[in-house]
């Protein structure tokens, strides 16, 4: 199925998510709700790379659910190759989930302990009935360890039997076993240590090329994010707070949140570090639940003005592709 | 001026079922009064353990220090009593631990927290340790004092609850504080608020610090001396520029160079350390790090390399036999 039209892949718009608060044991009432993703719009072209970068607690990886439909959104689209998949039921996902994969942060918790490798990367093509024939699921689960940098042998071995890195691996084979086009990464290489994420980083890369994948690459970590990512959307509290190609975000960013993250991570070189002035942003990120007015981000913003406060800043374009959502960017 | 802690040839042994893993295999270094040291690796190349021993925080058994000396002062803290070492620990030596949600005690208010290391170490009665509390607060950013003195670690966030580990770090002035992944669980907003924070208090108060980190940004900002270490052993050290400028050491080499830069534009691919860090209990008699070597001949698997002057800067070391032969070419390359 390849269609030429430069449609995205995926596209976005207006997404919520808000879990509700309960309280009470016997009747569950709720009192609040926390607005986990609160409004955002993006799209990702076909075989492009998009990073989704934020601290904790700003909605990125529930982002990244509701693409999987994990959650039930709110309110808002996401049209999935022309087809919206947020009103759709689990019954109607199931085909689409092939093409719709994901591979999450902790190796160690994601799979499951008592199955063989083997049987972990088979399972799916087993549950969705893509390769009935067991012989010829074996070989392909061999292919796939292969493709992924393993030892074939390494599909009678049990998770606790391998290092962080190489189950980040069969995390990864797991999800290529669908052949799918289109991968959520959550993290994938945050737990793994310093030597070992740069072998991962370059085999998403080398699968992305080989396959012709897309990605949504969800990241705290914003060199990573850089090294991988042609456009990226920075997140804040829920929102989309400025999106744009990577090089323009890293070396050019507009929005105060976007300028203050980046000035906080340490760049590994003793010279450039000390010509660097550096006075961090201060306060910490509120409660989602009950967010600031206006511009989530104006009580630790260094260049809020008093309308900051009343009212919600709209994204704005302000170079072709380079969206910000900030009133006072531009003006000076 | 003699050092204010002096590390010499320190080893320590866990008895495990699949072997002695030597997790510390004979380490020497030292941190001058004021210091910043940053001790560099991997998970398992023995950077926490290490730091541990110093305070004897090992467990035992499966856990041993087996030999070394550690000179706190000129005092060898491997030869005092058990009850001396508790008297030093929190007081002369403060700690900071990597997960500020698990090394405060959960149903302890904030205040007796603080007030507890103070009445014991100080002698100090429960109204000067309470006054003392909040002036520490003060010291370390927290808004408020006086009400946070009341509240239970769940109340807090991870940025404020690592303020108060620092807090109590502090609050018998201490000499030394050694902070193992002090920033790791944190966001990097709030990650770069605390370590401005140890920064300048232990500029201000001239006290020195040994962190410990896997993040080489981190490093590169704030220590002035590093050690690199990998499976058990100093693979290198020297000042901060010396490491990230003209590395000796092929693992320092590969480790600086596998890392993408937020302040360049993409590189073509990544160049990662090949292969996976060694099993510590099947460790032969050559470098542990030869395998994953792109320099390593045959000499590599006669026997372990040991620290060695190496580079122009005066006091940079380097445990490889052909540090002499990696020049900053190898590393651009």
């Amino acid at each position: 199925m390849t269609t030429t039209d430069d449609r995205p892949l995926l596209e976005v718009k207006g997404l919520r998510m808000h879990f509700p608060i309960t309280e009470g044991m016997m009747t569950r009432r709720t009192v609040g709700e926390v607005k986990a993703v609160d409004g955002i719009s993006f799209s990702v072209a076909r075989g492009e790379t998009m990073g989704l970068v934020g601290e904790s607690g700003c909605g990125k990886t529930t982002t990244g659910r509701c693409i999987l439909r994990l959650e039930t959104p709110t309110a808002g689209s996401i049209v999935y190759d022309g087809v919206d998949i947020a009103g759709l039921s689990q019954k109607q996902m199931v085909a689409l989930r092939q093409r719709i994969q994901v591979i999450f942060q902790d190796p160690f918790s994601s799979l499951n302990p008592r199955m063989k490798i083997g049987q972990i990367i088979a399972e799916p093509m087993k549950v969705h009935g893509i390769e009935p024939d067991a012989t010829k699921r074996e070989a392909r689960v061999r292919e796939l360890l292969t493709i992924c940098g393993l030892n074939a042998r390494f599909a009678d071995r049990y998770p606790h039997e391998m290092s962080g890195g190489q189950r980040q691996r069969v995390g990864i084979a797991r999800a290529l076993a669908m052949n799918p086009e289109f991968i959520v990464c959550d993290e994938p290489v945050s737990a793994l240590d310093v030597s070992i994420q740069a072998q991962v980083i370059n085999l998403l890369e080398d699968l992305r090329e080989k396959f012709g994948l897309t990605y949504l690459f969800i990241a705290h970590d914003l060199s990573v994010v850089r090294h991988l990512c042609q456009r990226v959307a920075v997140m804040y509290l829920g929102r989309i707070v400025e999106l744009a190609d990577s090089d323009t975000l890293f070396d050019n960013p507009q929005h105060p949140y976007t300028k203050a993250l980046l000035a906080a991570v340490p760049v590994p070189d003793p010279l450039v570090e000390q010509g660097r002035v550096f006075r961090p942003v201060q306060g910490e990120v509120p409660s989602p639940i009950n967010p600031p007015t206006g511009c989530v981000f104006h009580p630790r913003c260094p260049i809020a003005v008093e309308s900051c406060k009343q009212s919600r800043p709209e994204s704005r374009e302000i170079q072709p592709g380079h969206f910000v959502a900030c009133t006072q960017v531009g003006l000076s | 001026m003699p050092p204010l802690l002096d590390i010499r040839g320190l080893h320590t042994e866990f008895r495990t079922s699949a072997g002695t893993v030597r997790a510390v295999d004979g380490i020497s270094y030292s941190v001058q009064a004021g210091e910043t040291v940053a001790i560099v690796g991997e998970s398992g190349s023995g950077k926490s353990v290490g730091a541990m021993s110093i305070l004897r925080l090992i467990p035992d058994p499966p856990g041993r220090i087996t030999a070394g000396e550690v000179l706190f002062d000129g005092q060898d803290l491997l030869k005092l009593t058990e009850e001396q070492m508790r008297q030093l620990r929190g007081s002369q030596i403060g700690m900071i631990f990597q997960e500020p949600m698990t090394s405060l005690n959960p149903v302890l208010t904030i205040g007796r927290q603080i007030t507890e290391t103070l009445e014991q170490h100080r002698g100090a009665t429960p109204a000067a340790a309470r006054e003392r509390a909040l002036e520490l607060l003060g010291l370390v950013g927290i808004a408020d004092a006086a009400r946070r003195l009341k509240q239970y670690p769940h109340q807090l966030s991870g940025g404020m609850r690592q303020r108060i580990m620092i807090a109590i770090a502090l609050a018998c002035e201490p000499k030394l504080i050694i902070a193992d992944e002090p920033t790791t669980a944190l966001d990097v907003t709030i990650q770069a608020q605390i370590l401005e924070l140890m920064k300048d208090l232990t500029q201000r108060l001239n006290i020195a610090l040994i962190v410990i980190t896997h993040n080489l940004g981190v490093v590169a900002r704030y220590a002035t001396r590093v050690n690199v270490m990998y499976a058990g052993r100093i693979v290198e050290s020297g000042s901060a520029a010396a490491i990230y400028h003209d590395p000796r050491h092929p693992y320092t080499i590969a480790l600086l160079r596998s890392v993408p830069r937020l302040d360049r534009p993409r590189q073509a691919r990544l160049d990662p350390v090949e292969g996976q860090p060694p099993d510590l209990t099947r460790l032969d008699a050559g470098c542990a790090f030869r395998p994953r070597c792109r320099f390593a001949t045959d000499a590599c698997a006669a026997g372990r390399p040991v620290l060695a002057q190496a580079g122009l800067e005066d006091g940079h070391l380097a445990a490889c036999f052909n540090s002499g032969s990696l020049s900053h070419t190898d590393q651009a390359a």
